[in-house]
């Protein structure tokens, strides 16, 4: 007590004298913080903008030496006779860089014309080390139509979407009603159940997945969606944890009064618990769909040999199998580009109650 | 005192409430039902069966040479990882690239969520959003947007660092450089572990770090002696994420070499490209379930080794659990 009688006043100075700077001092630092931050960002997201800007780049335009970052095309000089000539940037003898059309390539030596004059240059060098001269930004979308037609963009998508919509309900209304028995049912042995749910977690997919492989094969579902579907009926544990929370977060109350009226369990799950569980269940369902989206290995394995049923990250695998060694990786930018535009775009509609579902998960237990 | 007996009996168990707390249990059941039957087939059912199929020669293209070989499959695992053959290596790149990416990504994810929990920053939430934003991109294309960015002549990074005079691997095809190039991919998708860091440190109390103040502690003790042991169980939780996602990785393998040989020159030979090798490939599913099992006892080994020793660093506020 008494020392913090001593060390009051000294507080208090040093706030009198801080108060004075600190509108300024705060305001740079806060500053600071969020520049700092948002150059971190930008770092961070790099990569996509590598992306997008090769897209719709020409493939001729990423291997050459010098070229601009954004998408761009060599320019050209029309002469007056008709005839269409590139322009280079050429070093000149007395050090300035001039813009000229390259009229007769040679190693040694080249003849240029000069645009503005229309006069013949001769330069000696080889004019391969030359940069041509870029327009400003001209973005090419020949690539995503070429990989549209490739990729079979629709039919990816249509196989991905009725994989991941139909596996995305019978992983919500699966793991609604298994949350809800966790939740509000006394049952015997039900805490060592929760427990037991809770630790298959850990389980590695491969040692699941041959034998599922092998009976799923015995009953002819191989080359079938049915795999990649089927199995999610049967209640997932992330999910179920996550709606258990929420569940438990919710006042009985509802449900007792919902009781004495004589509303049996799954009337009192539907009218009850599901209304006050919106969050949840949307979240649920955006973790299943963004799953689903982004399965590899279980779709690689039970659709081989059926690219009529390809879902987009197999579709778009294979794709980058064929045609990401050769060139320069145009096309399967693109296609990358293509494949993320759909969860990203529910991703930025749908974030709070999806990032809100991350934490619940992770967090709260 | 018999017919007491009976009477005490009987109340405690009138048939009604017996009824009530039967049909409870019995309602219970019913909608735990989905994930008990899906619990015997999709996971119990399926351990044993590939407990039992790693025992045996199980080839998918001709069961009917099945011949149970004992301890066989794991004797030939035994040997390949003495003599650093397909095991012995698949498990050193696994565990290398463990070594690497759980404690960097684990590390960036908190510094992350530290910058972003920090009470001068302006515009969180769409900070939050842009960092956690490339966890939705698919592993396929994010693997194909790394291997562009870190191209050797053609990627931006190569690009920025020739600009400034430095010298640039060329990431995706040296041998030395291809598991730290797919570390790079793995600390794109640290989003969700920033997220449950960022959930951990708001749920700090402050008064806490009033405390430290007042005992005239700077930035540091801060840190180490209020953040880190109030977060401690969700770091103890992103380690145990980051450790099960080590074990099945694969995806960002298998599109980085489609052959599945872990290009580079077997430098990104990861467990589970093996694993695929053996059992997809060469149909060999009982040699298969017997990787598969291996990998099943050297996660839950880890995760018993993080449970032993959390009670020495992870502290729970309630002290209940």
């Amino acid at each position: 007590m008494s020392g913090d009688a001593l060390r009051l006043p000294l507080a208090s100075n040093g706030r009198t004298s801080s108060t004075r700077a600190r509108p300024i001092g705060i305001g740079i630092s806060r500053l600071g913080v969020t520049l700092f931050t948002a150059s971190l960002a930008m770092i961070f997201l790099l990569p996509l903008g590598y992306m997008i800007l090769t897209s719709v780049k020409d493939n001729s335009q990423v291997i050459a030496l010098n070229a601009p970052v954004w998408p761009a095309s060599p320019r050209n000089y029309t002469a007056p006779d008709g005839q269409v000539y590139q322009l280079y940037q050429v070093p000149l003898p007395n050090g300035a860089v001039q813009e000229l059309a390259l009229e007769k390539p040679g190693r040694i030596k080249s003849t240029f014309i000069d645009p503005k004059t229309g006069q013949e240059v001769d330069w000696l060098g080889n004019w391969r080390g030359l940069s041509p001269v870029w327009s400003s930004i001209e973005p090419k979308f020949d690539n995503f139509a070429k990989v549209l037609d490739i990729l079979n963009f629709p039919l990816l998508l249509r196989n991905t979407l009725i994989v991941a919509i139909l596996g995305t309900i019978g992983a919500v209304t699966s793991a609604v009603v298994v949350a809800y028995g966790f939740a509000r049912f006394r049952i015997p042995g039900r805490d060592g159940l929760f427990l037991v749910m809770i630790m298959t977690i850990i389980l590695p997919f491969q040692v699941l997945l041959i034998p599922q492989y092998i009976g799923f094969r015995a009953i002819g579902w191989t080359g079938t969606w049915l795999p990649l579907i089927v199995p999610h009926f049967f209640a997932n544990a992330y999910n179920v944890f996550l709606l258990r929370q929420y569940f438990l977060t919710l006042p009985r109350e509802l449900d007792q009064a919902a009781q004495v009226d004589g509303a049996s369990p799954l009337r009192i799950l539907w009218s009850v618990i599901i209304p006050q569980a919106w969050p949840a269940i949307i979240a649920v369902s955006l973790f299943h769909f963004f799953f689903s989206w982004n399965d590899f290995f279980a779709p690689l394995v039970y659709l081989s040999g059926r690219p009529d049923l390809a879902t987009m990250t197999v579709g778009l695998q294979a794709f980058s199998a064929t045609y990401g060694t050769s060139g320069s990786g145009t096309l399967t930018q693109a296609g990358a580009l293509l494949a993320m535009l759909l969860p990203v775009a529910i991703f930025f509609f749908a974030q709070r109650v999806f990032m809100r579902g991350v934490v619940i998960s992770g967090v709260e237990k | 005192m018999v017919i007491a007996e009976d009477r005490e009996t009987r109340y405690q168990r009138p048939p009604r409430t017996m009824s009530l707390a039967r049909r409870e249990t019995l309602w219970g059941l019913v909608f735990l039902s989905p994930w008990l039957v899906g619990l015997v087939v999709f996971t119990a059912l399926p351990i044993v069966a590939s407990l039992a199929l790693s025992l045996t020669n199980f080839n998918i293209l001709h069961p009917e040479e099945l011949r149970f070989v004992g301890l066989d499959n794991y004797a030939r695992m035994w040997s390949e990882l003495l003599t650093n053959g397909a095991v012995g290596q698949s498990l050193g790149v696994t565990a290398r690239f463990a070594l690497m990416s759980v404690p960097l990504t684990i590390g960036l994810a908190l510094a992350l969520a530290l910058l972003l929990n920090h009470k001068l920053l302006s515009g969180k939430p769409v900070f939050r959003t842009l960092f956690f934003m490339p966890v939705l991109i698919p592993l396929v294309a994010s693997t194909i947007v790394w291997q562009g960015f870190l191209n050797g002549s053609t990627g931006w990074l190569a690009q920025i660092l020739h600009a400034i005079g430095l010298p640039a691997p060329d990431w995706f095809q040296d041998p030395a450089w291809a598991l730290p190039g797919l570390v790079f991919i793995g600390i794109w998708g640290i989003g969700n572990m920033m997220l449950i860091f960022l959930a951990g440190l708001q749920a700090v109390p402050t008064e806490l770090y009033e405390a430290v103040k007042v005992d005239g502690g700077g930035a540091w003790a801060r840190f180490r002696h209020v953040t880190l042991p109030m977060i401690s169980p969700v770091l103890f939780y992103n380690i145990l994420i980051g450790v099960i996602a080590v074990s099945q990785y694969f995806t960002q393998a298998y599109t980085l070499d489609p052959t599945g040989n872990g290009r580079p020159g077997g430098s990104t030979f990861f467990f589970n490209l093996n694993l695929y090798k053996e059992g997809w490939t060469y149909n060999n599913m009982g040699y298969a379930s017997a990787l598969a099992w291996v990998m099943l006892l050297i996660v839950v080994a880890a995760a018993l080794v993080l449970f032993r020793t959390s009670a020495r660093w992870v502290f729970y506020a309630g002290g209940d659990k």
